[in-house]
């Protein structure tokens, strides 16, 4: 019949493409097996009063050139003086990522004329930057439901302290460059990062824990809308055990959704042209959040030979171990000293969350979002102090309820209309047998649209409470047993599952308020 | 007046001799008499005069802030000064007036001593003639003394000498009795050089004693603010107050001694005294030579150890300052693109074309030339060949310097420059390049280095041009170097222009007196002429 002739066509066509594509592999480029490479550089503004080589303060949004020296703006004759807080942050940063931190480390000048540099060039850590070889260690969730937390991995090949530019504005209608010095000569990380990831949801991931990290340590605000994490993708595609193919570098990324989308957008591209044929550009290229594609940038960058040169001015920068391997004559409060940087690290997010699955026994995928959220651990362990409940009972309260509600809105932890405290009070009414648990889910919304109503008053004002008369459910029940004599025909045979649904008509007459206790039990004798 | 040390006029204002706006007024005068020497970028006279009115006023109560006060400097316009144009005689700052004061400026100022003007230079300070501004040569003063005059019968419009580079105008300042100090500045000779040929003491310290914070930098690496007087015990009053660490300079280090007075009789006796073989080099004139060796008699005969020594890399010395020098400058000079300072081309196509016609009409072929080759060496196909390895060269000058050191040399002794000053006619028949590998061939390997030295005059040659000897001294060990220097500016017996210096439409000649005379001193035939 023709059914068959079908299926017969279908595996011909199958085979047939599955021949063709084994002899494209042993010739050239099977695109089948290609595989995305990603590696980023992340430049994350350090969280400091004032610029890296002068004094002049760093403010997000201040009036433009308002925060300028006579150094951001190159004057003639101006010298960098080196910003201890930079370097102490560096080292923090370098530490909590594992990294070796270089005792003497040296800064050079990077040149390019642009519009925004404009001493003509950068000063920044080219020969000996002041970190090398670190791990950052993020997880992917996996697995069917995503609930399976999967560990990765990636080697940061160095740190490296750096200026900022300033920033470039185009006015094309007047064909005019604007230029606003107040960025310029902020202090900058340059995390170089192996390229040891494939995907875009990976380098998400990693920029999200790279954030966290941040964040913890204070040593940068790490905000990507605001510019204080900027993440540089370099991505290319090769066939596993081959060398990395041609690689471009994806820029103007400013959210790490769009990391994952930019990275992914730019892995098919690269399979496509493949595929057809072509060859890869070498290129940079700017990710467009709107089209969600990367497009070529007017490459300022082009073939740009830098022209690296030891920056005189400064002499090698040294960190020193210990206090007692501070050379006599040296100010200690001069002196960046490492271990007690090292000393004062805080609690980093992994071991945050390890601390939080061991002590509350919660699920490793609900560390994530408590980790993840600013102000939720701290909101979560508040409403464990004033309530018995068990921490496993009240991490979904925490992880979906308030979370969700956040989320629709676009709330941070800290604009939560509930506090932990009157959330706890909430949870110890279901608790103590007070509500049903979809009343308390009634409550928490009613609780959300209404805030300063404490969980008792909604529940007095709605007569929410339980009802465990048994008189009245008594007569509630025998009217429910009454009008469903198949359903109480069959427990009566022995299906006791039936029950159940006997019992969420007697919770649709009360309103979900019935204690369930109480009406099982009953249910169950006037079925028996 | 006016020829006086700082020391000597110092003494008279305290004792009322003369007031400050009186001498204020007396070197005015005279910078207006000395036009013709283009000395001058700007002259602050109205700041000068109110600086001179304060200064009064202290000493009046008696108060005075300390031995400048009240005392005329003059600045190399390569240094900040606040409110007041800083032009590094390019066409490029003509308009440039920076927010801020140098630091060594500034300790002048806090000094009491009074701003008489910024002086004339080669643009950028590349140059080692004061030949190569924007604003003209800078005319040696010796040029209208007597001496030449009368040796070379030199025809007075025309036949006039160079002042040597690139801090010309400051040397040309304290020759011509205008200021009684200048600052320069010396990244591989540019205030040795112009201090021998001007006759005066011309001091760059080691690197780092002083800060840099406000010069305009020309190689960061090697600049060191220069001193320039009449005496070495002024250069040693002048050190003392501008050396010592910089908050705003991270090069610098602390002074290792609060350096006050020199001692008047230094101990010969014991020092040893190197001679550097391979500064008797290809060039250099009979006159020169003459005066080297008749300095090292001295020492001889007055019982100091004199030895020949070696620093073998000498020869490689100017042609890797020139690769560092260039590339540094090819760095610094990026940021005059004319868009925060510095001048701007109507040029307004594209960014890129604004950039490419302001520095053309900004900056002149030397400076041109020195960019493009600088950034020629920092290529990445070249950086190893040429910078890197000019960066070894130079490790191993400053090792042949320490060795030196290290074998018990206390000083060493050479030459400043190769002859006494040229005609420009003369000079300018070899472009800047040429010029500067001459010029700085005995002073460079010193700022390679990071070394103290001082240049004194010695002697007038048969000319009647200022010849000076150098002395290089080890890292840090300026005050010691001082004493040496004073020790032989007291027994030479270098004569001091004193008297006007007319102007030269004038055609009549300066008077010329000696004022030092130490009579013990057994003078060679050649310098008979100004020895009693």
């Amino acid at each position: 019949g023709p059914g068959l002739s079908l299926s017969l066509s279908l595996s011909l066509s199958l085979s047939l493409s599955l021949s063709l594509s084994l002899s494209l592999s042993l010739s050239l480029s099977d695109p089948q097996q290609l595989v995305g490479v990603v590696g980023l550089e992340v430049h994350a503004q350090i969280n400091s009063n004032t610029k890296l080589f002068s004094g002049s303060s760093v403010r997000f949004s201040a009036p433009p050139n308002s925060l300028v020296s006579p150094f951001d703006a190159s004057l003639p004759g101006t010298l960098p003086v080196l910003n201890k807080r930079c370097v102490e942050a560096a080292v923090m940063t370098a530490l909590a990522l594992n990294c070796t931190i270089n005792k003497k480390s040296l800064f050079d000048r990077k040149h390019y004329f642009y519009a925004d540099l404009p001493a003509g060039y950068q000063i920044t850590q080219q020969r000996r930057p002041i970190a090398v070889d670190g791990t950052l260690t993020y997880s992917i969730l996996g697995g069917k439901k995503r609930s399976q937390v999967i560990r990765r991995t990636s080697t940061i090949k160095q740190i490296q302290l750096e200026q900022d530019s300033g920033k470039s504005l185009h006015d094309d209608l007047r064909s005019q460059t604007l230029i606003d010095l107040n960025r310029a000569g902020v202090g900058l990380m340059e995390l170089v990062m192996e390229p040891d990831m494939s995907c875009g949801e990976e380098a998400a991931a990693a920029v999200r824990e790279l954030q966290l990290i941040l964040q913890a340590l204070g040593t940068c605000q790490a905000n990507m809308s605001e510019g204080q994490l900027r993440v540089d993708a370099n991505v290319s595609v090769h066939k596993p055990g081959e060398p990395l193919g041609v690689r471009t570098e994806v820029k103007n990324i400013n959210s790490v959704r769009f990391l994952s989308r930019a990275i992914d957008y730019e892995i098919q591209r690269h399979i496509q042209v493949l595929q057809r044929g072509g060859t890869v550009q070498n290129e940079t290229r700017a990710f467009d959040s709107k089209s969600g594609e990367t497009i070529p940038m007017r490459d300022k960058e082009g073939l740009q030979d830098y022209r690296f040169m030891p920056e005189p001015n400064l002499p090698p920068l040294i960190v020193y171990e210990d206090n007692a391997s501070l050379p006599t004559g040296i100010d200690a409060c001069q002196a960046v000293v490492v271990q007690e940087i090292r000393a004062g690290l805080p609690e980093l997010p992994s071991i945050k969350r390890d601390r939080l699955v061991q002590t509350y026994g919660i699920l490793p995928e609900h560390s994530f979002t408590l980790v993840n959220e600013d102000g939720l651990v701290e909101y979560f362990e508040a409403v464990l102090k004033a309530t018995t409940k068990e921490p496993r009972k009240v991490i979904g309260w925490v992880t979906n309820e308030l979370v969700g509600h956040l989320k629709q809105r676009d709330m941070s932890v800290s604009q939560s209309p509930i506090s932990p405290s009157a959330l706890a009070e909430l949870l110890e009414r279901q608790e103590s047998g007070h509500i049903s648990s979809s009343v308390a889910k009634q409550v928490f919304q009613e609780m959300w649209r209404s805030p300063g109503k404490t969980a008792s008053q909604i529940i007095q004002e709605q007569d929410l409470g339980l009802v465990s008369d048994a008189t009245q459910l008594h007569s509630i029940c025998q009217k429910v047993v009454d009008s469903h004599p198949v359903e109480v025909h069959a427990i009566r045979n022995g299906n006791k599952k039936v029950l159940n649904k006997l019992m969420g008509l007697v919770q649709k007459e009360t309103k979900g308020r019935a204690d369930p206790v109480l009406v099982r039990a009953i249910l169950q004798e006037k079925t028996s | 007046m006016l020829g006086l040390t700082i020391r000597e006029v110092s003494a008279a204002l305290r004792e009322g001799r003369i007031s400050p706006t009186e001498l204020c007024r007396k070197c005015l005068n005279r910078i207006k008499r000395t036009r013709h020497l283009n000395a001058y970028i700007a002259v602050t006279e109205e700041l000068a005069l109110k600086q001179a009115g304060e200064a009064e006023a202290r000493l009046l109560r008696g108060a005075p802030k300390g031995p400048l006060d009240g005392i005329p400097f003059a600045v190399k316009d390569n240094f900040c000064t606040e409110n007041i144009k800083t032009t590094c005689a390019s066409r490029m700052l003509k308009d440039y007036t920076p927010p801020y004061t140098a630091t060594v400026v500034q300790k002048l100022l806090n000094q009491g001593a009074i701003l008489m003007g910024k002086t004339n230079m080669d643009e950028f300070a590349m140059g080692a003639g004061s030949t190569d501004g924007a604003f003209g040569p800078v005319r040696n003063p010796w040029s209208y003394a007597a001496p030449y005059r009368e040796r070379t019968g030199a025809a007075p419009d025309s036949d006039w000498v160079v002042t040597g580079g690139s801090s010309g105008g400051s040397a040309a300042a304290v020759a011509s009795l205008t200021s009684y100090l200048a600052l320069g500045s010396d990244t591989g000779g540019s205030t040795r050089n112009p201090g021998a040929l001007c006759g005066v003491v011309a001091l760059k310290p080691t690197y780092g004693l002083l800060s840099r914070h406000g010069l305009i930098p020309l190689v960061n690496s090697m600049d060191v603010p220069g001193i320039m007087t009449r005496s070495v015990s002024d250069a040693a009053i002048v050190l003392g107050i501008l050396q010592g660490q910089d908050t705003r300079d991270s090069t610098t280090t602390a002074a290792p001694s609060s350096l006050t007075e020199l001692p008047e009789h230094f101990d010969v006796k014991n020092i040893c005294v190197g001679i550097p073989q391979e500064y008797h080099a290809p060039g250099l004139s009979e006159e020169t030579l003459a005066q080297w060796s008749r300095v090292a008699d001295m020492f001889e005969r007055a019982g100091a150890r004199v030895k020949r020594v070696s620093l073998p890399h000498t020869q490689h010395s100017i042609v890797c300052y020139h690769v560092l020098c260039h590339a540094e400058v090819a760095s610094n000079m990026a940021r005059f693109d004319g868009l925060e300072y510095g001048h701007r081309s109507e040029e307004d196509s594209s960014t890129e074309a604004m950039y490419a016609s302001s520095r053309h009409e900004g900056f002149n072929d030397v400076v041109r030339g020195r960019i493009l080759s600088g950034n020629y060496f920092l290529l990445k196909q070249n950086s190893e060949h040429y910078f890197v390895k000019a960066q070894r060269v130079r490790r191993l000058i400053a090792e042949d310097f320490k060795r030196a050191f290290g074998s018990g040399v206390d000083v060493l002794l050479t030459p400043t420059t190769l002859a006494d000053a040229a005609r420009y006619s003369d000079f300018t028949q070899e472009d800047n390049r040429t010029r500067s590998a001459q010029e700085d061939v005995f002073t460079q390997p010193v700022n390679m280095a990071g070394l103290p030295a001082v240049s004194v005059p010695t002697a007038l040659s048969s000319r009647g041009l200022p010849i000076g000897l150098q002395l290089i001294g080890p890292a840090l060990q300026d005050k010691k170097l001082l004493g040496v220097a004073q020790w032989i500016e007291q027994r030479v017996g270098f004569p001091s222009i004193t008297g006007a210096i007319k102007h030269m439409q004038d055609g009549s000649f300066d008077s010329f007196i000696i004022r030092h005379c130490p009579c013990e001193i057994e003078m060679r035939p050649v310098l008979c002429f100004m020895t009693c």
